[in-house]
């Protein structure tokens, strides 16, 4: 990009500046498969209006392109959207919207490791999408809630059928969600929050 | 209609632990009594691509105390979008730069001390339980 125009480079309004009080980040993760409604949900709930971060990967997956803007044959971008609540005057949360599939994900530094736990958006009319993104969670220790965002034509199943197929143990909340609408989204990351807090107690009494 | 199922999944023991630097504890919220080069624990996790400090998509960017000198058009833009604390996913966006090429360009405005960076607090063995409830108490107010 053009950096000597940088005078027209857009940057947060006004009213969307943090306060110089902020000092702290935390981060949640939204996972799901392409379609499934993260950017949605990322909208509904931020503060800001959603932005976009991307990165640059080498078709072998190894290292990242520095050369951006140097001719790259293999380069593939990907991008991930994310917005922003302010918590307090000094905490602000950013939910970051994730593609599905692992290979990306160590593009950016700690995604998941920083995280204070994930929600995974689930299309049950593509169930087994959501499968392997759940395993990955679990082999890193991640906590996640499931969010089973309803699409009109998508097949219903009762909560226990659903815990049984994707073969969850009984305190991983799952949940309906529609995440265009912000109190449903704000729902969900109450569950993930009540739950994060529910290990943290029980981790205490041990 | 049944659904498809899955196979839950072990935790994998954690990878080797990598030489990682300790991130600075957060500044204070006045911002007045300043750590003495807090960044300096920033220092930079050598890859072959070059020197990068282990900056986090959410960990705060503060430009420091103007006048600066900005050493390329590319940095006085990072510095005039940092008057007010910005993640570094947030400058990535609006300057449309990807999160790789960010780290550099903030790497190098952390060693000429033109900005401070403000840490995120990540998840622990033992998360702290009045950081999940002051996240709760925010959410609650939406
Ligand atoms: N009916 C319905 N449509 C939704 C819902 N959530 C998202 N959508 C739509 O599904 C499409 C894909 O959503 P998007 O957020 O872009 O998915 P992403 O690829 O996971 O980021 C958009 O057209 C949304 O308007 C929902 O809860 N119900
Ligand atoms: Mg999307």
């Amino acid at each position: 990009m053009d950096f000597n125009g940088s005078d027209t480079i857009p940057g947060p309004r006004t009213e969307d500046h943090l306060p110089h009080t902020a000092e702290t980040a935390v981060k949640i993760v939204i996972v799901g498969g392409f379609g499934v409604g993260k950017t949605t949900m990322v909208g509904s709930v931020s503060d800001i209006r959603p932005l976009t971060t991307e990165e640059t990967m080498t078709q072998a997956g190894i290292g990242v392109d520095d050369n951006y803007g140097s001719e790259s044959k293999t380069a593939t971008t990907v991008a991930m959207d994310f917005g922003r609540i302010s918590i307090t005057e000094k905490l602000v949360l950013y939910l970051f919207g994730t593609p599905g599939q692992e290979r990306f994900w160590f593009l950016w530094n700690g995604l998941f490791e920083g995280a204070l736990g994930a929600v995974v958006l689930v299309d049950t009319r593509r169930l087994e999408v959501s499968f392997d993104v759940m395993g990955r969670l679990e082999e890193r220790g991640v906590p996640f809630v499931v969010a089973i965002n309803s699409f009109p034509d998508a097949p219903r199943y009762p909560v226990e059928e659903l815990r049984t197929a994707l073969d969850l143990t009984p305190e991983i909340p799952i949940m309906d969600c529609d995440v265009r609408r912000r109190a449903s989204s704000k729902d969900v990351l109450m569950t993930l929050m009540r739950f994060l807090h529910s290990i943290a107690l029980s981790r205490a009494l041990v | 209609m049944t659904p498809p199922r899955r196979k839950r999944r072990e935790p994998k023991p954690p990878p080797p632990p990598q030489p990682q630097p300790q991130p600075p504890a957060p500044e204070p919220a006045d911002g007045e009594a300043e750590p003495k080069n807090p960044e300096r624990l920033y220092t930079v996790a050598g890859s072959e691509d070059g020197a990068r400090a282990e900056l986090d998509l959410v960990t705060l960017i503060v430009a420091r105390d103007a006048p600066q000198m900005a050493a390329s058009p590319e940095q006085a833009a990072v510095l005039r979008l940092c008057a007010n604390p910005l993640s570094v996913a947030e400058l990535s966006a609006y300057l449309n730069l990807p999160f790789s090429a960010m780290t550099v360009l903030i790497t190098e405005l952390i060693t000429a001390e033109l900005v401070q960076v403000r840490a995120p607090i990540v998840r622990r063995a033992l998360p702290d339980r009045s950081l999940l409830e002051a996240v709760m108490h925010g959410l609650q107010r939406l």
